[in-house]
């Protein structure tokens, strides 16, 4: 037995059969994202309660030199994307610290395609409570001014930042010790546009709290989307954003990459 | 023993301070159902990991279907299935749906994915409950749909890491038929358990394993005859006890109770006890498994 050679062979299955994998692990995620009809129902309510709650409780008490339900509502599209995409990190633990994971790793299959499932159903989770939440915005006035060209830059951006956020939650999520450990990223990101400029101007925060809310990424973000959909001028703010999201994105998918390696 | 589908020669695995494994050997023949008992953290969940592929072992080597478990991970992961303490099946996907997923990613055919399916879902009673979510499964229906789902790709080698943990008696049972049916198929399995009476029941030859080494390797009966004969177990209203020997054939016991008879002596409880792989333990490692006993007979009577 031990004179045996060794034979040189990859863990990597062929390139046809990962793909089919992956389709299959993303069909079970979309399954799964039917059968917690309650969490995509809560990442649209939750978001919306707040948009209610600035438009008509503080909403009128706050300048932002329009109508306060344009200012507000880019912002409030973030947070519903931001806690939406956290929500994945909660799956990804699930499955981390159940057995499924150890069934999936024993299988003559690329194990990163477990991953590749939550990020898809997560897209997809989202494309649903983003476009639910825009629908109700605009029922209570949300006035978009935006061209088409600014609505398929709009929607890349947000489908940017979610794919980010998503790939920081699957890091979370393999690291945290279990679902409802990975549920307190979820806050994290909720809270996370308060201090930006997704609800008020920042210059009309006391100085340490501005400069805060300048370097919160949520800030040039929260204002190239208001400047695609209102279509007032975005200038140097598209710059940090894109950089902001693609820089969350590498780090979310390298740390996960690690860490699903390195986790037996 | 036919020519050994599983082998492991000296595998070892410490964490840090702690030796799991201390130089596992192990070799399961073709078609044969090999128990590995022992009680918790003696190494058994970590000897079927490195079997298995999903831990690497600090040194050892082992061979599943003739394939080397660090070397040709992809190709041992071909040849076996595993089933582990935790169901490894999808919560908010139904039976089908999880047995349906799996069979694609063990790369069935399409019609096969759904003939073998229905397939298992009936040799496991499983057919009515397919539809519904596994959430609403019990714990004795969730381990037979892991099983099946193990099961699908119709692998070489199964390992059953302590299958019937925490199911009670009568889930314990239908999985003990089930895991016969897939014994009486020919497949090689591998089992660890903490329970005597379950190594007792389906393998062929048990493999005692304590502090990360296998003590001991036989067949339950030559476990249990290297321990010695049975024998008549009596209480007596004292509150003292005796321990007489027997063969335990009737004649023999009759004259062990004639015997205590004539003596006259006030027996409160009594029974003939088998040397059960709990005495096996115990003799080998100087202390019991589990605190149950399985007494052959017993018998109370008023004196």
């Amino acid at each position: 037995m031990t004179t045996l050679t060794p034979v040189p062979t990859t863990a990597v299955p062929a390139l046809g059969w990962t793909a089919h994998d992956t389709v299959a692990l993303i069909d079970r995620c979309l399954r799964r994202s039917l059968r917690q009809l309650d969490t995509v129902l809560l990442s649209v309510i939750l978001p919306v309660m707040l948009l209610l709650m600035f438009v008509y409780v503080f909403g009128g008490a706050i300048e932002t030199g329009g109508d306060y339900v344009n200012w507000v509502v880019p912002g409030i599209i973030l947070l519903t994307a931001g806690y939406g995409a956290a929500n994945t990190a909660v799956d990804v633990a699930s499955d981390m610290t159940g057995g499924i994971i150890d069934r999936f790793r024993s299988l003559p299959i690329r194990p990163t395609g477990v991953v590749t499932g939550h990020v898809v159903a997560s897209m997809a989770r989202n494309a649903v409570s983003t476009a639910l939440v825009f629908g109700i915005a605009a029922l209570i006035g949300f006035d978009a001014v935006a061209s088409p060209l600014d609505w398929l830059a709009a929607i890349g951006l947000i489908a940017l930042y979610v794919l980010a956020l998503t790939w920081v939650a699957v890091a979370i999520g393999i690291v945290a010790s279990g679902p409802e450990a990975a549920s307190g990223f979820t806050f994290a990101v909720l809270f996370l546009p308060y201090v930006s400029s997704a609800f008020v101007p920042p210059e009309t925060m006391p100085s340490a709290l501005e400069a805060i809310a300048q370097f919160n990424p949520v800030t040039p973000i929260t204002d190239t989307l208001r400047g695609l959909l209102l279509g007032t001028p975005v200038g140097d703010v598209v710059v940090p954003a894109l950089l902001w999201c693609v820089g969350i994105f590498l780090v979310g998918r390298i740390a996960a990459g690690l860490l699903f390696r390195r986790r037996d | 023993m036919t020519a050994p589908v599983v082998v492991a020669r000296g595998l070892r695995k410490s964490y840090g301070d702690l030796t799991v494994l201390d130089g596992v050997d192990l070799e399961v023949g073709s078609g044969e159902v090999l128990a590995l008992l022992g009680p918790n953290g003696a190494g058994k969940t970590t000897t079927v990991r490195i079997l298995s592929t999903l831990l690497r072992p600090d040194g050892g080597t082992a061979f599943v279907a003739g394939k080397e478990v660090v070397r040709q991970p992809a190709e041992v992961r071909a040849a076996i299935s595993l089933t582990g303490q935790f169901a490894a099946v999808d919560d908010l996907l139904t039976g089908v749906e999880n047995l349906h997923l799996m069979a694609r990613l063990a790369h069935l055919g399409r019609a096969e994915v759904r003939t073998r399916s229905a397939e298992l879902l009936e040799l496991f009673d499983l057919t009515d409950a397919g539809k519904r979510v596994v959430k609403t499964y019990s714990g004795g229906m969730r381990r037979r749909l892991d099983l099946a789902v193990g099961l699908l790709a119709r692998p070489q080698v199964v390992f059953l890491d302590e299958p019937t943990t925490g199911l009670d008696p009568r889930s314990r049972n239908d999985l003990w038929d089930v895991i016969r049916s897939v014994v009486a198929a020919g497949t090689t399995v591998l089992l660890t358990t903490q329970y005597l009476e379950e190594a007792d029941q389906l393998a062929d030859r048990i493999a005692v394993i304590d502090h990360g080494r296998v003590i001991a390797n036989g067949t339950a009966r030559e476990l249990k005859g290297a321990v010695g004969s049975a024998h008549v177990e009596l209480r007596l209203k004292d509150g003292t006890e005796e321990r007489i020997t027997t063969d335990g054939s009737v004649p023999d016991v009759r004259r062990v109770l004639a015997d205590i008879e004539r003596r006259g002596v006030d027996v409160d409880t009594w029974e003939v006890r088998s040397p059960t792989l709990d005495d096996v333990f115990l003799t080998l490692t100087g202390r019991p498994t589990a605190p149950d006993h399985e007494p052959v007979l017993v018998a109370s009577r008023e004196s």
